[in-house]
C-alpha cells in the first residue's frame, strides 16, 4: 500500500486504507458533478439559442407585416408615371406577387444574408449599404460603449467610496445630466460650443479620430450615467457584506479589498444591463448619426424611412435586432458562467 | 446582612385611574400611504421633482394664454427676435412667439407622456395580472410572446410604427403603446406571482376570501407601489421618444408644436447664432425628464418600508 496524498483535496490522511478510496470517490464525484454541469449548461445554451432564433424570426415577420401595411408606395414620390412603367417596376421588384409568396421569398433571401436591392437607387443593393454603414456604426457604437463603461465604472466606484463627499455629488450631477438631457440636445450643445464657438473639434462628418469624439460623447452620456448609478448602488451593497469585513479583518490592504473583493462582485449587475445599454446606443445612433452626418447604418435607416424604402428599413431593422439578440444571448450565457450563485436547472421557471 | 426595609400600610395607596387608559392608542394610526408621503416629503430631491412636475403641468395648462399670442400666429416683421419684454422667449424663424409655443409644446409633450403611461398601465396590469393568475401554460405562452416582442428595441419599434401611421398625436400614443406595456406586464406578473405564495394570501384564502376580495384587499394595494414607480418612470421615456420622433420628422405635424419639434426646428438656427431657440425647449425637456426621474426614484425609496429609519 502506497502513501499518497490526494491531489484534489485534503482528505483525512490518518488512515492509509481510507485515503485512496476517498480520493478516488471524491474525484469521481467531482467528475460527475462537472459532467452534469457541462450538460445542463449545454442544454441551457441550446435552449437560449433556440429562443434567440425564434425571436429573430418574429422580428423579421413583424417588420415584414408592418412594412406591407404602409399606405404609401415607394414609387409614389416619383410623380406622374406611365401605368406601364409602374407595373413593370412592380413586377421587377416582385411587389405584384401574393403577400405570402413575397414573405417566403424574403425569408429565404434573409437566411442567405441577401436583403435585395434598394428601391430608391436600384444599382445599390441593401447589402452594399449595410456593408458600408455597419463598420462605421460599429466603430461609433463600440467607442461610445467603451467610454460609457470605463468612465461609468470609475465614477460609480469613486462615488461609492467617497459617499456624500464631492466626488459623490459630482457623479450624481453627471448621472442626472446624462439621464435628463436627451442625446440629440446634448449633441447640438456640444456642436455649438466645442465646434462652432471654441473650434476644438470638427462640426460634423466622419473622417479622422477628432471627428469621432463629439458623437461618441453624445451617444455615451446616457449609458454612462446609468452605469455610474448602478455601480454606485452595487458597490455600496457589496461593501456592506460580511466577506468585505472578513477581508478587512484579515489585514488586506484597502486597495486589495476594493479591487479584488468589492469591484469584482459589484460588476455582476452591470453585465446584466449591457444588453439594454447597447439597445440604447443603437437607437441613439439614428439621431446622432443624422445630426453629425455620419454615413453609418443609423443614417441609412432614417433615410430609408423618409424614402419609404422597404428593403432598406427591413434590412437595417433585422441587422440591428440580430446584433442585439446575439449580444443578449452572450450576456445571458456569460452571466451564468461568471456568477456561481446562479444555478442553471435546464428549465426556466 | 442587608438593611431591613420597613414597610407599613400608609406607604401604599390604591392606584388611581383606569388601567385601560395605558393601553389606549393615543396617536392616530399611520396608514401605509401617509407613511409613504411622510418619507417622500423628507427626500428633498424627490420633492423638488414633484413640485417641478406640478409647476410644469400648471404652465402647460395656463402658459399658452399668458402673453396673448397664439402658437400658430406668424409675424414676418418679427423673425428670430431674442428674448425681450414683448416676446419673453423670443420668436422663431417664422415670427411665432416662442413663449406661447414652448408651453403649448409642454401641453402636447406632457399629454403624450401621460397618455402613453396610462395606456401602458392599463394593458400591462391586465396582461400581467391575467398571465400570473392563470399560470401554467397560458402564462408561459403569454410571457414568451411578450418577450419576443420586447427583444425589438422600444424606440426602433416606435419609429417603425410611425412609418406606418400618419403623423399626429394619437398615432404617436398608439405607436408607443404597442410595445410600451411589456415592462409593466412583466412587473405586474412578477409581483402577483410573488404575492400569490405569501402566507397572508393563503391565510385569506383559507379564511374563505374569494378571488375578488383577495385582489381588492391584498393584491392591488401591495402591487400598487412598484406599479406607481414604473408609471412615473414611463412618462419621461415617452416624452423622450416623442421628442426623438419629432426630431426625425415623424412627430406632430407643422403648426402644432411639441418640445421635440421645437428643438428640431431650432437646429438650423444654431448655425446662425440663435442658440436660445434651441436652449429653451432643451431646458424644458431636460427639466421634465429630471423631475419625473427624480420623483420616481424618491417614490421608490419612500415605498420601501425596509428603508424606514
Amino acid at each position: 500500500m502506497k502513501w499518497e496524498v490526494c491531489p484534489i483535496k485534503d482528505i483525512p490522511h490518518f488512515s492509509i486504507a481510507n485515503l485512496n478510496i476517498s480520493c478516488i470517490h471524491f474525484r469521481f464525484q467531482l467528475l460527475r458533478k462537472s459532467m452534469i454541469g457541462v450538460i445542463t449548461m449545454l442544454r441551457y445554451t441550446l435552449n437560449r439559442f433556440k429562443w434567440a432564433i425564434i425571436t429573430l424570426w418574429a422580428v423579421i415577420t413583424l417588420t415584414f407585416i408592418i412594412m406591407h401595411t404602409i399606405p404609401g408606395n415607394p414609387f409614389a414620390k416619383e410623380g406622374a408615371m406611365p401605368p406601364a412603367v409602374y407595373e413593370n417596376l412592380q413586377v421587377h421588384y416582385g411587389l405584384d406577387k401574393p403577400l405570402l409568396t413575397q414573405y417566403g421569398n424574403y425569408l429565404l433571401e434573409v437566411v442567405q444574408f441577401d436583403f435585395g436591392p434598394s428601391l430608391k437607387s436600384s444599382s445599390i443593393s441593401v447589402n452594399d449599404y449595410i456593408l458600408k454603414g455597419f463598420p462605421v456604426s460599429l466603430h461609433l457604437g463600440a467607442q461610445a460603449l467603451v467610454i460609457a463603461i470605463f468612465f461609468g465604472l470609475i465614477l460609480g466606484v469613486v462615488a461609492s467610496l467617497k459617499r456624500n463627499k464631492w466626488p459623490d455629488y459630482l457623479s450624481m450631477i453627471i448621472a442626472i445630466v446624462g439621464i435628463s438631457v436627451p442625446n440629440f440636445i446634448l449633441a447640438t450643445i456640444l456642436i455649438n460650443y466645442f465646434a462652432i464657438k471654441w473650434n476644438i473639434f470638427p462640426v460634423a462628418t466622419w473622417a479622422t479620430w477628432q471627428h469621432t469624439i463629439l458623437p461618441s460623447i453624445a451617444l455615451s452620456m446616457m449609458p454612462l450615467a446609468f452605469i455610474a448609478r448602478l455601480m454606485r448602488t452595487s458597490m455600496l451593497e457589496v461593501m456592506g457584506q460580511d466577506y468585505i469585513l472578513t477581508a478587512k479583518a484579515k489585514g488586506l490592504k484597502r486597495s486589495g479589498v476594493i479591487i479584488k473583493h468589492a469591484i469584482r462582485n459589484a460588476l455582476l449587475p452591470i453585465i446584466t444591463v449591457l444588453g439594454i445599454l447597447t439597445a440604447n446606443i443603437v437607437t441613439g445612433s439614428f439621431i446622432i448619426e443624422r445630426i453629425f452626418g455620419i454615413p453609418g447604418m443609423g443614417d441609412m435607416f432614417v433615410k430609408g424611412i423618409s424614402n419609404r424604402d422597404y428593403p432598406v428599413i427591413l434590412g437595417s431593422t433585422i441587422v440591428y435586432s440580430a446584433v442585439l439578440i446575439l449580444l443578449i444571448f452572450i450576456v445571458d450565457i456569460a452571466y451564468t458562467l461568471i456568477d456561481p450563485r446562479i444555478k442553471v436547472t435546464g428549465e426556466k421557471k | 446582612m442587608a438593611d431591613k426595609v420597613h414597610l407599613n400600610e400608609d406607604m401604599f395607596q390604591p392606584a388611581e385611574g383606569n388601567f385601560k387608559e395605558a393601553e389606549k392608542i393615543a396617536r392616530p394610526t399611520v396608514s401605509y400611504w401617509s407613511d409613504v408621503w411622510r418619507r417622500f416629503k423628507e427626500n428633498k430631491l424627490a420633492m423638488t421633482g414633484f413640485i417641478l412636475i406640478i409647476l410644469l403641468v400648471l404652465m402647460a395648462i395656463f402658459g399658452p394664454y399668458i402673453n396673448g399670442y397664439t402658437y400658430y400666429g406668424q409675424d414676418f416683421d418679427k423673425k428670430n427676435l431674442s428674448p425681450n419684454s414683448e416676446h419673453w422667449f423670443g420668436t422663431d424663424s417664422s415670427g411665432r412667439d416662442l413663449f406661447t409655443r414652448a408651453w403649448y409644446g409642454a401641453r402636447i409633450s406632457l399629454f403624450i407622456g401621460l397618455m402613453a403611461a396610462l395606456i401602458d398601465f392599463l394593458i400591462g396590469v391586465l396582461y400581467g395580472g391575467i398571465s400570473a393568475i392563470r399560470g401554467g401554460r397560458t402564462d408561459n405562452i403569454m410571457m414568451r410572446f411578450a418577450e419576443v416582442i420586447y427583444a425589438i428595441p422600444y424606440l426602433l419599434m416606435v419609429i417603425l410604427m410611425m412609418v406606418v401611421l400618419k403623423p399626429g398625436i394619437l398615432p404617436i400614443i398608439i405607436a408607443m403603446s404597442i410595445t410600451g406595456w411589456i415592462p409593466m406586464a412583466r412587473l405586474v406578473r412578477g409581483q402577483v406571482l410573488q404575492l400569490k405564495e405569501n402566507e397572508y394570501i393563503h391565510a385569506a384564502t383559507i379564511s374563505g376570501a374569494n378571488t375578488s376580495w383577495t385582489l381588492r384587499k391584498h393584491m392591488i394595494p401591495n402591487t400598487m407601489g412598484p406599479i406607481l414607480v414604473n408609471l412615473t418612470l414611463t412618462v419621461p421615456t415617452a416624452i423622450f421618444a416623442e421628442a426623438t420622433l419629432s426630431f426625425l420628422g415623424l412627430g406632430v405635424p407643422a403648426p402644432q408644436a411639441s418640445w421635440g419639434t421645437l428643438t428640431s426646428d431650432a437646429l438650423g438656427s444654431i448655425l446662425v447664432g440663435n442658440f436660445y431657440q434651441l436652449l429653451i425647449p432643451a431646458i424644458l425637456i431636460s427639466l421634465t425628464m429630471f423631475a419625473f426621474n427624480v420623483a420616481g426614484d424618491g417614490l421608490q425609496d419612500a415605498l420601501d418600508p425596509k428603508l424606514r429609519k
